[in-house]
């Protein structure tokens, strides 16, 4: 019996180029432990990014990886998983890279529910480029092609997940190693498309964008950690989502002592495809930020299956190409 | 009307009509019909770009061209002997075109009022004096028809659907022809149609014959006599481009005992590939009809990374998309194999037209050094040869390779002899190097390349103990690694360079096809033209003009014989359909002035006008040795 590998042996020789404090470094962490928690063959594992910060992932990673050109990572990722669908293969995009430049590619790989795992590392920022703004940088933020801010709507990344008919969707914070864990692994044993956004400081051009929700020290009052089968709730219990039948909105209530009866409060469903909406949409003002698995519908036949078996012969050569030239009319001369 | 045996043994035949008139249909078995009677022949469909354009506007005329002869037939012909036209706007597009004396047969049924409206046309035409210099032949095809399906009681509609059969019928008697092999066939195609379609067509089809036969038609129209051609023996069947292309992509997975992934977008007229090789599956062949061109050139490239034969095709401007993952592709050292079927541009141009103007972007068109290597296909048969050639130069060199073909190669069809698959070497890939725990051993025996060819050993996920990096950024020329280093990216440079180069140490050298190794002109050409040029070249040698011919497979490298022997001729015609490129690539590679001969109209070269040009540069002293 060969040692069960650990996080350092899915680690490479190559020296890591991230900013010191970049949280980059902290996910790289998090998915070598990960593959190796589950005992991941790096032989039969395979990172696709596009291009940007996040993007250099593949060369730090003991496995085989890709690292191509801007944007096109899915379609990159759906060409090595249609050539061999028994490799796991992993995408890592940002949100450049993923909702700009490549938005396409993104919107039609979650669609054809490729069996790959795409972390969109989201900074709301391009961090190679120097820091302009990106498609997902909140109104108004000011960056070196912005210098009054920026003035267009922001995409969120979820959303437009859902939108694109995606049948995984999960949220994990980089620093927050305990519950993106979890995330990745689901994510890993999900068969299909399984998205996941990561909230990823940039520390250099967009420092603590997220602390709304990431600091540790208010994070049971503004995260939610959703769970399948469980109540959305979260300060410790004492407050939770219920669902206003009027608006048909959900609103933050307060729990047992004086508040609503826990029976009050939704109980999450991942596989129910409005509620994920109404999570995913939650104003991040006034509202807890939800993590972990939003949606999941597992029943959905992934596109390199369904792909492989509307070929009849699987792909394999069955035939000859001299019988094949000779189907329809011949004839001959002299 | 006396049996005609045309003098240089060839006739040419096009059938026009609208969209909807099943004129395809019609010159296609017309075609299979010449192929049984042992002729050869070269055909060539001209559709309207518009799917169903308005009824009986010029716009919408869609037709379908023959030559068929006796004698070697290299073109779809030059100018028509018949025409058969089923409207007036069939007509008036295709008139312009027809030889003087030709025969034209009309449809009278179509030649009305709201006809003539809808064509643009002020008079009749068979009043105005146009037709003077033809041979006309009215006949009430649809009347006759109608006459012939009425047993039937077909809707007087579907009735007029049979027009095609009913001319096939009446064009077979006029080349003596028999009509069961055409009965055979609409037998099995309409056989999970209401009976009475194929019954339809089956009356029309007999009626027409019958109509020829008898004596209001004998009495005026010619009866053809094109003999068998002298063929090598052999299989034959008829081929079009697109199909030779991808039973050629087939045959290069078989030869290299790996399996094809081709994934593509729709363009015209590229898309016939994905649909060919769609049907292709036994073969070991998959598709993927990506999102867009980009995405179907990083989808072969993901799957050249996984293991298997990455292809992908378009036409010029999706090929404009694919770009910069074609230089990710020679970047990472991945195998690839780029179909460019080339049509009339710039822009959208000319979709359904032909032309050979993506030399430059094939050889020239990517950010940064990056040369790659570019073979072209000289006609719909060699199709089949180009492909296994570009797949084996893309795994012997670990490469993306551009293969050139363009709409007329696409579309046009003619016999081919069928290839013994025995005869080609197997296509051989550097093989990945055993398994290594010392890292350092590892990445150097993966990036070890192949002395000669440069190629790479082919490295896929899955491998063990073989776990890789590559990507876009420059790499360490031995290990592989990210490297910044000044030195190494002058000496990656120099390799990507080096490696186009050693293509030539494995082809062929350069041939001349027809006439001397040295003389007063070389016609060069490459692609489509070929047919051509072979027949002016072929007709100028008879005539005793000094002339030969030299067809350029391999545009990049070039053969290394061919400057020294295109400098033994005093002249060098090159004739192609774009504003002069393979002019600019050999006055650049080999410094050679050469005469650039150019047409951009949308429509191939004819013999008479390369004729003139030949006519024009070789001196009319300047006779062939009586020996050859
Ligand atoms: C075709 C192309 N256009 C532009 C660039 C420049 N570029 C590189 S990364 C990037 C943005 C990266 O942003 P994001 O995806 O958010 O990644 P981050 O660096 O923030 O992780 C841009 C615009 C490029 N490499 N290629
Ligand atoms: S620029 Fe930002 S995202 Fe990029 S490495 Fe530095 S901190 Fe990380
Ligand atoms: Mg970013």
């Amino acid at each position: 019996m060969t040692k069960p590998l650990t996080a350092k042996d899915f680690a490479t020789d190559q020296e890591v180029r991230w900013c010191p404090g970049c949280g980059d470094y902290a996910i790289l962490k998090c998915v070598q432990k990960t593959l190796a928690d589950v005992g991941a063959d790096p032989d039969k594992t395979v990172f696709v990014s596009g291009i940007g910060c996040s993007s250099r992932f593949p060369y730090y990673m003991n496995a085989y990886g890709f690292h191509t050109i801007h944007g096109r990572a899915p379609a990159f990722a759906t060409g090595v998983k249609l050539a061999n669908p028994e490799l796991d293969v992993w995408l890592v995009t940002g949100d450049g890279d993923g909702l700009s430049i490549g938005g396409n590619h993104l919107l039609h790989v979650l669609r054809r529910n490729v069996d790959t795992q795409i972390m969109l590392f989201n900074n709301e920022i391009y961090g190679l480029t120097k820091g302009q703004y990106s498609p997902t940088s909140r109104v108004g933020t000011r960056s070196p092609s912005t210098p009054a801010g920026s003035i267009d709507t922001p995409v969120s990344p979820c959303a437009f997940a859902l939108g694109a008919n995606a049948k995984f969707i999960a949220r994990g914070i980089d620093t927050d190693a305990k519950s993106l864990s979890p995330v990745l692994k689901a994510a890993r044993e999900f068969k299909g498309a399984a998205f996941v956004e990561i909230f990823q400081n940039c520390i250099v051009y967009n420092k603590d964008v997220f602390d709304g929700f990431v600091a540790k020290k208010t994070a049971t009052e503004t995260q939610i950690h959703v769970e399948h089968g469980q109540p959305l709730l979260f300060a410790g219990g004492s407050k939770g989502l219920k669902l206003n039948t009027q608006t048909l909105k959900l609103e933050i209530v307060d729990v047992g002592d004086g508040g609503a009866p826990e029976s009050e409060i939704v109980v999450h469903d991942e596989t129910n495809r409005t509620l994920a909406q109404m999570l995913i949409d939650l104003p991040m003002t006034s509202f807890p930020m939800p993590l972990g698995v939003i949606h999941r519908e597992p029943s959905a036949p992934s596109f390199d299956d369904a792909f492989w078996n509307a070929h009849a012969t699987k792909g394999k050569r069955t035939g000859t190409v001299a019988d094949a030239l000779r189907k329809g009319s011949v004839w001959k001369k002299g | 009307m006396a049996k005609i045996t045309p003098e240089d043994q060839s006739i040419v035949v096009r059938f026009a009509g609208d969209s909807g008139d099943g004129v395809q249909l019609l010159g296609s078995q017309f075609a299979e019909s010449t192929a049984l009677a042992g002729s050869d022949f070269s055909t060539f469909p001209d559709f309207p770009a518009e799917i169903r354009a308005p009824v009986g506007t010029t716009f919408g005329v869609s037709a379908f061209q023959i030559n068929l002869g006796a004698r070697r037939v290299s073109t779809a012909g030059d100018q028509p002997d018949v025409l058969v036209a089923f409207n007036p706007a069939a007509l008036k597009v295709n008139l312009p075109l027809l030889q003087k004396g030709a025969l034209v047969v009309l449809n009278t049924d179509a030649f009305n009022k709201r006809n003539f409206t809808k064509a643009n046309i002020a008079a009749d035409p068979r009043e105005t004096g146009e037709l003077e210099d033809y041979q006309v032949i009215e006949i009430d095809m649809s009347t006759q028809v109608l006459e012939a399906v009425k047993p039937l009681g077909l809707s007087k509609s579907d009735a007029e659907q049979s027009k095609n059969f009913w001319a096939l019928g009446a064009v077979l008697w006029m080349f003596g022809r028999s009509r069961d092999p055409i009965k055979d066939w609409a037998t099995k195609k309409f056989a999970k149609k209401p009976p009475e379609v194929l019954a339809g067509n089956l009356a029309a089809l007999d009626a027409g014959h019958a109509y020829a036969e008898t004596a209001e038609l004998s009495a005026e129209v010619p009866q053809f006599v094109i003999g068998d051609a002298d063929m090598a023996a052999g299989e034959y069947r008829s081929i079009t481009g697109a199909e030779a292309i991808s039973l050629g992509l087939a045959a290069a997975g078989e030869l290299a005992d790996k399996e094809i992934l081709f994934a593509g977008y729709p363009i015209t007229p590229a898309s016939a590939i994905l649909h060919h090789l769609s049907r292709m599956g036994e073969l070991g062949v998959a598709t993927f009809q990506a999102e867009d061109e980009i995405a179907a050139c990083c989808a072969a490239i993901g799957a050249s990374f996984g293991g298997k034969i990455g292809v992908t095709s378009s036409s010029g401007p999706g090929i404009a998309l694919k770009t910069e993952a074609i230089g990710l592709a020679m970047a990472a050292e991945l195998p690839l194999v780029i179909v460019n079927s080339q049509r009339g541009g710039p822009s959208t141009g000319l979709p359904t037209k032909t032309e050979q103007s993506d030399l430059y972007q094939a050889v020239y068109g990517r950010n940064a050094d990056a040369p790659l290597p570019v073979i072209a296909a000289a006609g719909p048969g060699d199709c089949f040869d180009a492909a296994i050639e570009a797949t084996r130069i893309a795994l012997r060199h670990m490469t993306p390779v551009f293969l050139l073909t363009d709409g007329y190669i696409q579309n046009a069809a003619g016999p081919w002899a069928l290839p013994n698959m025995n005869d080609y070497d197997p296509i051989l890939h550097g093989t990945p190097p055993a398994a290594n725990d010392d890292i350092e051993e590892r990445k150097r025996a993966i990036w070890n390349r192949d002395p000669s060819s440069f190629g790479r050993p082919w490295v896929t996920p899955g491998m063990k103990g073989l776990a890789y990096r590559v990507g876009g950024l420059e790499k360490d020329i031995e290990t592989g690694d990210i490297s910044y280093d000044a030195d190494n990216h002058q000496a990656m440079s120099e390799l990507r360079a080096r490696k186009v180069e050693a293509v030539a140490d494995f082809i062929p050298d350069q041939e001349v096809e027809q006439g001397n190794t040295k003389g007063p002109l070389a016609v060069v050409g490459w692609g489509s033209t070929h047919g051509a040029i072979w027949r002016a070249v072929a007709n100028a040698r008879e005539q005793g003009y000094d002339v030969a011919q030299i067809q350029i497979r391999y545009i990049n490298p070039l053969p290394k014989n061919l400057g020294r022997l295109l400098e033994s001729y005093d002249k060098v015609l090159v004739p192609e359909m774009n504003m002069g490129q393979l002019s600019t690539l050999l006055r650049d590679k080999l410094e050679l002035k050469v005469t650039p001969l150019t047409k951009v109209s949308g429509q191939p070269f004819k013999i008479t006008e390369i004729a003139d040009a030949i006519a024009a540069n070789c001196p009319a002293g300047a006779k062939v040795k009586a020996a050859e």
